[in-house]
């Protein structure tokens, strides 16, 4: 099992997906520059974390999705290899076009972090796969566009396609997201992008270990089949 | 601006005649325009503290585990098994009324950037924040701004905004407060200095480029405002948090190898005191030529590089022959980096514009000879404001829920969720959860660790109020206070940075107050073994001859051995006992936000603190908390003992009633809601209780049982009954309603 979690320039939670990965899970887990062009050999799933890639300059994701790095995680994601894009990396997972939609300001028109309720939605996935339905979640979110837009002949296609993978409780939605959605997933169910931090909600001290179910899956979705 | 450099010119350079004067014997010529406004922006207020600089003498220092005290860019303490935590406090009041958002973004900017310089990566933020009536809208526009302001710095820095204080009174309208506070994580035994190295090693400018704003910000902190403030807007810096984020990782990394001599942040004043900085506290000199420092504007002069405060830039000196390694690493980052001078043996800062020397200062007259004044000092009439007025009798109910929903006091929610609080994985206690803020240390390279039992807690406290009232004793108070919510988490308190806001110096009984303030935070520190290493003056916080409350805003930072073993402050299961640590008879309403509530006045001497007794409730409550024997901790602050004890009913992750009956005789409003120092709420289970009185017997302090946690209603038979949900209702949403209200 290897992990690869990408640093773009403003990437800030790089340290804390490769944390819980290394030292909550003992799974391998390294950093790749987003210069890269090439994931390292053996990558089984990739990461793009958190943070604010490019300063958030133009849009939040608008820039990284150009990093050199991006080839090769579109190249491993076309392979059927697990990626998870969270916050930040969620951004630039739908402004890259692995995942449809758009993210817009949060409808509060703050940023906004607190401790949310998520629901999940589907177990088809390699993420979520080892949790129940409708099982909730207890995660933080930290964000100022997770504001998830889809026209909606686009939301029956993701409700159709069983593509939403979490939605935020009834009530405890924080940015206006449509359909409540907090994550969904590519048509080939290999790409994940969420706006919650399952990376802050994987060991007990800190409140929660909701999330560590999430990476255990992630991190044994593709073992042995790495390039 | 006209080139002749004369009185008149050194006049609207904030300096005064004498200081003029002083330059032209010291210089024995008259200076040049660049050395002029080097020598203004180096004896302004701000940077050479020459109101204070004689009084901060008085504050208490040392303790073995300092590792670097006042002086450097920040404090320093070793906190065992080869780390060190590195931390200040800094004002960015004056610009943050301008300009709220980035006044308070680089506020934030800058007190990262003072952390990260001593070689720490920042783990969490604090901030203490003041501002005047919330009834105006400029007012809140301001608090809308500054909040912004923190959260857009700091969230994208990656860097945990995890508490912090933020009080409300009318003699903050014209003068708000934004003090911002970081702390870092370093290895102890690499800790990076500002001092300049040898003679001939390259200086080297890293960061942002070079442009025009803020020049002057520094002589700007250090007047009063008048009407004309609102011009003084291009003064203010803007941030840019993502070159900063940038430029952390790059100093960082360079500090991973043998390279960097010194290193000191441009702050205030920028290039002229980071390179005059550097060059004293050296001993040597240091010549800059100008025209290779990297700039985003054209046809920049001398003077407008020298005092440009754009921000995200660094000066640092590095060994010979390892420049190219410095570029390589800065510009992976996509920084900018150039040798812009070296370090010489003359003690004279030498500025070139190309081959023309445009200023050559004596070192020693810049800084050395950097005026100091001791001003002078009257005592107002404190006792014309020490009797306290006739309250009505009873009516404990609504005065409870008015207390609750006084913006200082309730809930902060609607400001903390607009900080990442949770970012690195390392929370513990973030804000509104627990008396102080606790965060777990990370592994030696500052990544986050699985195994690491250590944490840091941190608390902001200070009460502007209890200090015009008694500046002595509210200064003491305020430390006592930010030790006993330490307590509250279990931490044994460590060290402490300051950032002392007051108004115009020159006025006698500012300057009296200041003084006075001095000495009540050394006798805290004293008497807690707390050590001060870093901290900040800010005064000229006055307009139009109205000055700010003396506001000598503290942060303690304390440790904890085991971040599994922390106190919340909300109550915890039904049927628990509740006890108070201390002596609920000690406290009064002098001051008090009962006081101000009812007569919009400031009336009444603070409750005097017994030192023995606040010390043995602290030390009664870092054990009880440490052995897992309390379920909540909660301080008796703002509002008295029944505004602590609704918090813990409705601050929780669940909430609850209580039954209680206050011990004591005396008048009922005092024993309500009475404040002053050492009385700290914890709850129980009730098989515990005999250990708990036990243990706090042992440690020599006062405790008693009032009641239990439990049923929809907070009550005190014969007295009060108020049912959780007006609690809550008050408290949760007291903030939001008086932003709403117009």
């Amino acid at each position: 099992m290897r992990i690869a979690v990408v640093t773009f320039p403003g990437s800030n939670c790089d340290e804390d997906a490769v944390h819980v990965l290394r030292n909550v899970l003992g799974v391998a887990a390294f950093k790749v520059w987003h210069r890269d062009t090439q994931l390292p050999a053996g990558t089984e799933g990739v990461i793009l974390p958190g943070g604010f890639s490019y300063g958030d300059a133009l849009r939040s994701g608008a820039l990284a999705r150009f990093s050199p790095i991006m080839g090769a995680v579109r190249a491993h994601a076309e392979k059927g290899g697990p990626v998870l894009g969270i916050c930040n990396g969620m951004q630039i997972l739908v402004e890259s076009g692995l995942l449809p939609g758009a993210m817009l300001q949060n409808s509060s028109r703050k940023f906004v972090c607190r401790w949310v309720g998520i629901q999940v939605e589907t177990l088809h996935s390699p993420f979520t796969r080892f949790y129940q339905k409708g099982q909730i979640l207890n995660v933080p979110v930290a964000h100022h566009e997770g504001c998830y837009y889809a026209p909606p002949e686009l939301l029956a296609q993701l409700k159709a396609e069983d593509r939403i993978a979490f939605r935020y409780q009834a009530g405890d939605n924080p940015n206006g997201a449509a359909d409540d959605i907090a994550g969904l997933l590519n048509p080939g169910r290999n790409v994940l992008g969420m706006m919650p931090h399952p990376e802050r909600a994987s060991e007990g001290l800190l409140g929660s270990e909701d999330g560590k179910a999430l990476f255990v899956g992630m991190a044994s979705a593709w073992a042995g089949r790495a390039a | 601006m006209s080139g002749v450099v004369d009185v008149k010119l050194a006049r609207s350079h904030g300096l005064t005649e004498s200081e003029y004067q002083h330059i032209l014997d010291g210089l024995g010529r008259v200076p040049t325009l660049v050395e002029l406004g080097i020598l203004s922006v180096m004896w302004s207020e701000h940077c050479s503290y020459k109101s204070s600089r004689r009084h901060l003498k008085n504050l208490p220092t040392e303790a073995p585990w300092v590792l670097q005290g006042p002086g450097e860019n920040a404090g320093v303490i070793d906190v065992g098994d080869g780390q060190a935590v590195a931390f200040k406090m800094e004002s960015h009041n004056h610009p943050s009324f301008i300009e709220p958002y980035q006044g308070a973004a680089t506020g934030v900017g800058g007190i990262m950037r003072d952390v990260f310089t001593m070689g720490a990566r920042p783990i969490a933020n604090l901030n203490s924040l003041r501002f005047g009536r919330l009834e105006s809208p400029r007012m809140r526009f301001l608090l809308g701004g500054v909040v912004a302001g923190i959260g857009g710095y700091g969230n994208c820095m990656g860097v945990p905004t995890v508490g912090g204080e933020i009080a409300f009174d009318p003699s903050y309208d014209g003068n708000i407060l934004v003090n911002a506070f970081t702390l870092g994580v370093l290895p102890s035994d690499r800790i990076f200095r500002s001092a300049a190295g040898a003679v001939g090693s390259p200086v080297v400018y890293v960061g942002s480029k070079t442009g025009r704003d803020g020049i002057h910000g520094a002589t700007m902190a250090s007047e009063e405002f008048g009407k004309e403030s609102e011009e003084k807007r291009p003064r203010v810096q803007v941030g840019d948090p993502f070159t900063e984020k940038k430029l952390l990782e790059a100093c960082l990394e360079l500090m991973q190898e043998d390279v960097i001599v010194a290193i000191q942040d441009m702050g205030a004043a920028g290039l002229t005191s980071s390179s005059c900085e550097m060059a004293s506290r050296g001993g040597k000199g240091i010549e800059i030529d100008v025209e290779r420092v990297p700039r985003r504007e054209t046809g920049m002069n001398a003077y407008e590089v020298m005092l440009s405060e754009s921000q995200e830039r660094m000066l640092m000196v590095v060994k010979d022959g390892t420049f190219e390694r410095v570029r390589a690493i800065f510009e992976k980052w996509d920084l900018s980096v150039a040798v812009i001078g070296h370090i010489t043996d003359t003690q004279r800062v030498v500025i070139k514009e190309a081959e023309t020397v445009v200023a050559d200062l004596p070192v020693g007259l810049i800084v050395d000879d950097a005026p100091s004044y001791d001003r002078p000092q009257q005592r107002p009439n404190l006792e014309a404001r020490w009797t306290l007025p006739n309250l009505a009798p009873g009516g404990l109910g609504p005065r409870l829920l008015g207390l609750l929903a006084r913006p200082t006091i309730a809930s902060k929610r609607l400001v903390y969720e607009q900080y990442d609080s949770s970012v690195r994985a390392a929370t513990i206690q973030g804000p509104g959860r627990a008396d102080a803020a606790v965060v777990r240390l990370p592994d030696l390279n500052g990544a986050p660790s699985a195994t690491q039992k250590k944490g840091v807690a941190m608390s902001a406290d200070m009460n502007g109020r209890y200090c015009q009232l008694d500046p002595r004793r509210g200064a003491l108070l305020g430390v006592l206070e930010a030790a006993r919510n330490l307590a509250c988490v279990g931490a044994e308190p460590k060290g402490l940075t300051d950032c002392l806001n007051f108004g115009n110096p020159e006025k006698p009984e500012v300057m009296w107050s200041f003084v006075e303030c001095i000495h009540g935070l050394a006798e805290g520190c004293k008497a807690l073994g707390v050590p001060v290493v870093s901290g900040n003056v800010s005064l000229y916080n006055e307009t139009e001859g109205r000055a700010i409350l003396p506001t000598p805003s503290v942060v303690m930072v304390g440790l904890i051995e085991d971040v599994t073993r922390t106190a919340p402050l909300g109550f915890a299961d039904p049927g628990d006992r509740i006890l108070l640590l201390g002596r609920l008879d000690r406290l009064g309403l002098g001051g008090s936000e009962l006081v101000a509530m009812e007569t919009a006045e400031l009336l009444g001497r603070p409750a005097e603190p017994h030192l023995p007794e606040v010390l043995a409730t602290h030390r009664a409550g870092i054990q009880l908390v440490r052995a897992g024997l309390v379920k909540s901790a909660h301080d008796v602050a703002e509002g008295g003992v029944l505004v602590a004890l609704a918090e813990s009913c409705v601050a929780g992750a669940r909430r609850f009633g209580a039954e209680i009956d206050l011990p004591g005789q005396g008048e009922l409003l005092a024993r309500a809601f009475g404040e002053g120092a050492s009385v700290i709420v914890i709850s129980a289970a009730p098989e515990r209780v005999a250990e708990v009185l036990a243990m706090a017997k042992g440690a020599g302090a006062e405790i008693t049982e009032i009641g239990t946690v439990g049923g929809e209603r907070l009550i005190w038979p014969g007295h009060l009954s108020v049912s959780v949900a007006e609690l809550h209702d008050a408290w949760a949403n007291g903030l939001g309603r008086a932003l709403a209200a117009v």
